[in-house]
């Protein structure tokens, strides 16, 4: 029992944080909404370089090797950097996806490309009514409707309506398309149980983006509370303001474990791993969304505005609350696995057997 | 990362759970607030000890196990498990006790230890005063050097298990002259020492669960003086730190109410009651709260053994456990519907439990300790470094 990261995985995710600090501040966030795909190719084989996007590809196919917990911490960078890559789907989905399907064919001709940058994946889950990135992926993952059937898409493949977003940083797409034996890449009972981790691999990784957007609104709001003054004083040091921060504070603190705990639960293919999971992810979109309103409420009108930063990371916190399952439809699901099941639910540590 | 119990673990927790089932009382015992309870969890405690498992973490020359934190964690989740009954003595083994050991001299913990973990000596807390309350540093009770004496006079209050404790420890102001958070002395007193008045006080639920202290030229020993002379702030910071934090509430409490409230929200859909989608989603949220208390505790736990302290972060834990534990009773009482008022002799209380009981103690919780506003306080101040005033 060892609750913490290694030095390795630290060192890691301070390079990362070093690189999008620098890299990708608010400024160039708000370029990027401006131009017609929204991505940046150039901060994309910046992250490949560094390993971002090959982290879960194995060695052998140029990635390197690591796993979901080595994952969680740079997921949280990026969401601390504002950062809308399609990292979710390509780095920490598709990756992982492709490599546990074990087709040598498959594997070859797409893992090397992640790991250098030069394949975007976008994987389309009943979970989300829209895909995200569609527009600039090389394949397009999708489970068939009626099978245990996982088809590979490329663009010309499906149609894709854009559906302009609140976040000016998402870049959602209704897609249409027709099963063909062609777009076919895996079938079985094995493609079916590795799509339910689809799922749990991409509500993790949204959660830890929105531990770091979380981190980032309480930031905001604390240096603003330092230096803006009224009544004589810094109004951080009014009790109210004081509080609100505090209590989200609070939030961010009880749902990092949760995260990391699911990290490991994926890692590992632990049982329990989807019920983890929607617990990371719930916890994570509160916190986040409770961050949004307080920093909101502590800038004041000037938060109010398009001009001031704070909306970059608010809007992060919505959309990214609604990706890959709202906190409502999580609650539902350990609902359904802690209150709805005969046997008395799996606790961690208090409720561990000792067979 | 590896958040699987290694064999060992494994082992200790399958002794501890061994032992607890054989040796834990079938039936409840009355309040520790009443006298005859508090007779029964003494009892309970000697029981605990001659097993060896009533200070797990601590040194076997103190009378502990000389386990690690990661095992006293583990005995908490077997403890809570077995329905075990609440630690009368937990003012002086959770707190006062690593007090001791981190500011005393050898005399002391030796004088101290064994008998704190016996329960042969049960402990009061003394920091509150009816003017010093949030406001600690307020302190008015003195003690005045006398020879190899203190002599005491003053008044405490709010002191938990008072009413029938053999000590208590507490801050008193040593230097007349001072202010604030100087000058004061940490003291342990015996509450059957000369001068000394314990007046009980009724709770909420009309147990005499603290007492009024009253010392008039009570004359201690200065061998009872812990830590430095006019620095007993410092000692009494981390004494409170282990309140707030890790020691007093282990997150096994919450995930076994947890657990009891997922058993209540069945039983009353199995009643055919229907329950409303909000009431299941405070469950629910209730379960991953409770969670994240015990994850978040690994953590801490995890910290502490590689080298790390508890700090200012103490202040997050106490605001959540406290909140949580409200929230959870506040769930199970909606839960029961009508018979949520009835009294555990009421002929309709049947499967009510004790979670009328349990709501009113949870109701202190964002109280004692230090109050959740001073924890937002101190989170704003030293965590986020907001500017004070
Ligand atoms: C069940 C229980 C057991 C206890 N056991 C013990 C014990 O064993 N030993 C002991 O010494 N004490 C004990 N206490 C007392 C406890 O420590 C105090 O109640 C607590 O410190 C608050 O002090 P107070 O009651 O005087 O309230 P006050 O300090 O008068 O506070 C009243 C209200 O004002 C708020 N307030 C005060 N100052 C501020 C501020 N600066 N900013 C914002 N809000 C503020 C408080 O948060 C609170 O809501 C116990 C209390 C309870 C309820």
């Amino acid at each position: 029992m060892r609750f913490a990261f290694t030095e390795d995985q630290q060192l890691l995710q301070q390079t990362v944080h070093e690189f999008l600090q620098a890299e990708c501040t608010a400024e160039r966030v708000r370029g990027f909404w401006a131009t017609e795909t929204g991505r940046s190719p150039e901060l994309w084989s910046q992250l490949a370089e560094m390993g971002v996007t090959g982290l879960l590809v194995p060695e052998e196919f140029g990635g390197l090797g690591m796993n979901d917990i080595d994952m969680v911490l740079l997921m949280e960078e990026v969401g601390r950097a504002g950062l809308a890559e399609p990292l979710i789907s390509t780095a920490a989905i598709a990756a992982p996806l492709i490599r546990d399907l074990d087709n040598a064919e498959l594997s070859r001709a797409w893992l090397p490309r992640i790991a250098a940058g030069e394949a975007i994946i976008a994987v389309a889950h009943t979970c989300n009514a829209f895909v995200s990135d569609a527009h600039i992926a090389d394949l397009i993952l999708v489970r068939h409707p009626q099978g245990d059937e996982i088809h590979g898409l490329v663009r010309d493949q499906c149609a894709l309506t854009a559906e302009p977003a609140n976040d000016p940083a998402r870049r959602i797409f209704s897609m249409d398309w027709t099963p063909k034996p062609l777009t076919r890449i895996a079938e079985s009972g094995r493609a079916r149980r590795l799509w339910a981790d689809v799922l749990s691999r991409g509500a993790l990784a949204t959660a830890a983006q929105q531990l770091g957007v979380t981190a980032k609104l309480i930031d905001l709001a604390v240096a603003y509370a330092t230096e803006r003054k009224q009544f004589g004083s810094p109004i951080g040091s009014f009790q109210a303001v004081k509080h609100h921060l505090a209590n989200v504070r609070v939030q961010l603190e009880y749902a990092q474990p949760l995260v990391y705990r699911a990290a490991h639960s994926v890692a590992t293919r632990a049982p329990a791993r989807a019920t983890d999971v929607s617990m990371a992810k719930s916890a994570a979109s509160e916190a986040a969304a409770a961050a949004a309103k307080v920093s909101l409420q502590v800038h004041g009108a000037i938060g109010y505005t398009w001009e001031q930063d704070v909306h970059v990371w608010m809007r992060r916190a919505w959309s990214l609350g609604l990706a890959w399952g709202s906190a409502a439809w999580h609650r539902e699901r350990i609902a359904n696995a802690v209150l709805d099941q005969n046997a008395p639910a799996e606790s961690f540590g208090y409720g561990a057997s000792i067979a | 990362m590896d958040l699987r119990f290694t064999m060992e673990q494994q082992k200790f927790r399958e002794e501890a759970r061994l032992w607890l089932e054989a040796h834990v009382p079938k039936e409840n015992l009355p309040s520790f607030d009443t006298a005859e309870g508090f007779q029964a969890h003494c009892e309970w405690e000697r029981v605990l000890n001659d097993g060896g498992w009533a200070m797990v973490p601590w040194p076997v020359e103190y009378g502990g196990r000389g386990a690690n934190l990661i095992e006293w964690l583990i005995f908490e989740e077997e403890y809570y498990r077995a329905g075990a009954p609440g630690r009368v003595n937990q003012n002086g083994i959770f707190l006062l006790g690593p007090t001791i050991m981190e500011y005393g001299t050898d005399a002391q913990k030796v004088r101290f230890l064994p008998k704190m973990a016996s329960s042969e000596e049960v402990w009061a807390q003394g920091w509150s005063e009816p003017n010093a309350g949030s406001d600690m540093a307020a302190i008015q009770a003195t003690a005045v050097r006398e020879g190899d004496q203190f002599r005491i006079n003053g008044q405490k209050t709010w002191a938990s298990r008072g009413a029938y404790a053999d000590w208590l420890f507490g801050l008193f102001r040593t230097d007349p002259d001072s202010e604030r958070h100087k000058g004061l002395t940490f003291v342990l007193v015996p509450l059957d020492a000369p001068g000394v008045k314990v007046r009980p006080i009724e709770q909420l639920d009309g147990e005499a669960g603290f007492a009024e202290v009253f010392l008039d030229d009570a004359l201690v020993s200065v061998d009872n003086q812990l830590g430095e002379f006019n620095r007993g702030w410092d000692v009494a910071m981390a004494t409170a730190g282990f309140e707030r934090g890790l020691m007093l509430r282990s997150p096994a409490r919450f995930q076994n109410t947890a657990r009891k409230l997922v058993e209540l929200y069945r039983e009353t859909v199995a009643s055919g009651v229907a329950i409303r989608p909000a009431l299941r989603e405070a469950v629910t949220q209730a379960w991953t709260g409770a969670e994240a208390y015990a994850l978040n505790t690994y953590q801490t736990v995890t910290r502490l053994l590689e080298g790390g302290k508890i700090g200012a972060e103490a202040s997050l834990g106490k605001i959540f456990w406290s909140e949580l534990d409200l929230k959870m009773h506040e769930t199970a009482l909606e839960l029961l519907g009508a018979r949520a008022e009835l009294l555990p002799n009421a002929p309709s209380a049947q499967g009510v439990g004790t979670w009328l009981d349990g709501y009113l103690f949870s109701l202190s919780g964002p109280i004692y300790a230090g109050t959740n506003e001073i924890q937002r306080n101190v989170i704003a101040e030293r965590i986020l470094r907001l500017p004070r005033k």
